[in-house]
C-alpha cells in the first residue's frame, strides 16, 4: 500500500489546524467575559460546574468560528489576513468544517444544558445560531453595519455566563451585553482606519469602503457617545460597585476625548503622522473592555469578602 | 490482525491521532467530574433494602 502517499497529494492536516479552526483568540475574549458574567451573578455555582459551563461555552464559540471558517472561505483565500486559515489554505476540507462546527455546536450545547440549565443552553445556542446564520450568511456580505451585527454575537457570552449561573437574565446581565456591543464598532472601526484592508476585493462592505473614512470617523465618536453612558449606567446596577465606576468613569472619559480627537482629524493629517490617534484609541479600546470586566470581578471579589 | 508496518501516513497523522485522543480521554474526565458533583449535591439518598431503617420511617407514623 506504498502507493497511498501518491494519492494523498494535499498537505496533511496537523492537529493544529483543527484547534485553528475554533478560532482560539476569539475563544480568550468569550471565555473571560462568560467567566466574568458567571462570577459577579449572586448565585454561587460549585467550581466543577463553573469550569464545564465555561469550557462548553467557549466550545460553542469555537464550533461558531468553525461554522464561519466554511462559509467564509471563498472571501477568506482571497484576504491576506486570512488567506493562511486552514480551509482556504486547502488542509481541512470545507464539508470537514461545516461537520466539525455542526458536531461542537450540538455537544456544547447539550453539555451545557446538561451541566447547567436549559436557559444557558438554549442562549448559546442563539448565539451559535446568531453568528453563523444571521452574521455570517446574511448581513456580513451585505450591509456595512455587520460590525455592529457581529458585535452582537461577541457580546452574548456574559449573559450565557451569567444564564448559567442564576438561569435566568435580568437587567445587569444586559448591561454587560450592551457593554461589549456598543464597544465592539469604534474597537473595529479604529482599526479598519489604519489597517488597510483588502475586505474590498473580497466584496465585503465595510463601513470605510462604503461610506467613506470621514463617516467612519463619525461613526466612531457616535458610538462611544452612546458607549460612555451605558458603561457608567452598569455601576449604578447592583453587579457595579467603587471599583467599577472609578474605572468606567476614568476610561470612558478617555475613549471620549480619543473618539473626538479622531472625529476631528482629516485622511491628510492621519496619514501624516501614521495614524498615531487612530492606533491609540485601537491600543486602549483593548484595555478598555479588560479593565471594565476585571473590574467587575474586582468588585464582586470585595462583596463576597464582605468589604462592600 | 494489527498493522506492523508504520507507514509514512501514520507518522504525518501522529499530532491528529494524539490530540483527538487527549480531547476524548478529557471529555470523559468531565463527564465524569461533573457526574460526581452533581450526584453529591442531591444530598445523602437511601432506600430500604430487605432490613427497615428506622431513621427513614416518617416522624408521625
Amino acid at each position: 500500500m506504498s502507493d497511498a502517499s501518491l494519492i494523498t497529494r494535499e498537505p496533511e492536516a496537523q492537529f493544529g489546524d483543527y484547534v485553528a479552526l475554533l478560532k482560539p483568540r476569539v475563544m480568550s475574549l468569550v471565555v473571560f467575559t462568560a467567566l466574568v458574567g458567571l462570577l459577579v451573578a449572586p448565585v454561587p455555582v460549585h467550581p466543577m460546574i463553573g469550569f464545564t459551563a465555561i469550557l462548553f461555552i467557549a466550545v460553542g464559540a469555537g464550533a461558531s468560528g468553525a461554522l464561519n471558517m466554511w462559509w467564509d472561505a471563498d472571501i477568506d483565500a482571497l484576504m491576506r489576513r486570512t488567506a493562511k486559515r486552514p480551509v482556504p489554505a486547502g488542509r481541512v476540507g470545507a464539508e470537514e468544517a461545516a461537520a466539525i462546527g455542526v458536531a461542537l455546536s450540538t455537544i456544547s450545547v447539550v453539555m451545557l444544558g446538561l451541566a447547567t440549565n436549559f436557559v444557558a443552553a438554549g442562549m448559546l445556542a442563539f448565539t451559535i445560531f446568531f453568528y453563523a446564520v444571521i452574521y455570517t450568511m446574511w448581513l456580513k456580505r451585505w450591509t456595512p453595519q455587520n460590525i455592529v451585527i457581529g458585535g452582537a454575537a461577541g457580546a452574548f457570552p456574559p449573559v450565557i455566563g451569567w444564564a448559567a449561573a442564576t438561569g435566568t437574565m435580568p437587567l445587569e446581565a444586559w448591561g454587560m451585553f450592551a457593554l461589549i456591543f456598543l464597544w465592539t464598532p469604534p474597537h473595529f472601526w479604529a482599526l479598519a482606519l489604519f489597517m488597510k484592508s483588502d475586505y474590498e476585493d473580497a466584496g465585503v462592505p465595510m463601513l470605510t469602503v462604503t461610506h467613506g473614512r470621514k463617516s467612519t470617523r463619525a461613526h466612531i465618536l457616535a458610538y462611544t457617545a452612546v458607549l460612555a453612558p451605558a458603561a457608567v449606567a452598569l455601576g449604578l446596577t447592583s453587579i457595579g460597585g467603587p471599583v467599577y465606576l472609578a474605572t468606567a468613569l476614568a476610561m470612558n472619559a478617555w475613549f471620549l476625548k480619543g473618539a473626538f480627537a479622531i472625529w476631528r482629524r482629516d485622511e491628510m493629517q492621519a496619514e501624516l503622522d501614521r495614524y498615531v490617534t487612530e492606533k491609540a484609541f485601537f491600543r486602549f479600546s483593548l484595555y478598555y473592555l479588560f479593565a471594565h470586566f476585571g473590574a467587575l470581578l474586582a468588585d464582586a471579589a470585595l462583596r463576597v469578602t464582605g468589604a462592600l | 490482525m494489527a498493522i506492523r508496518a508504520e507507514h509514512d501516513l501514520h507518522r504525518r497523522r501522529r499530532s491528529r491521532n494524539v490530540g483527538l485522543g487527549l480531547v476524548l480521554a478529557g471529555f470523559v474526565a468531565v463527564v465524569f467530574g461533573l457526574s460526581v458533583v452533581k450526584i453529591r449535591m442531591l444530598g445523602a439518598s437511601q432506600a430500604f433494602d430487605h432490613v427497615l431503617r428506622p431513621e427513614m420511617l416518617e416522624q408521625d407514623q
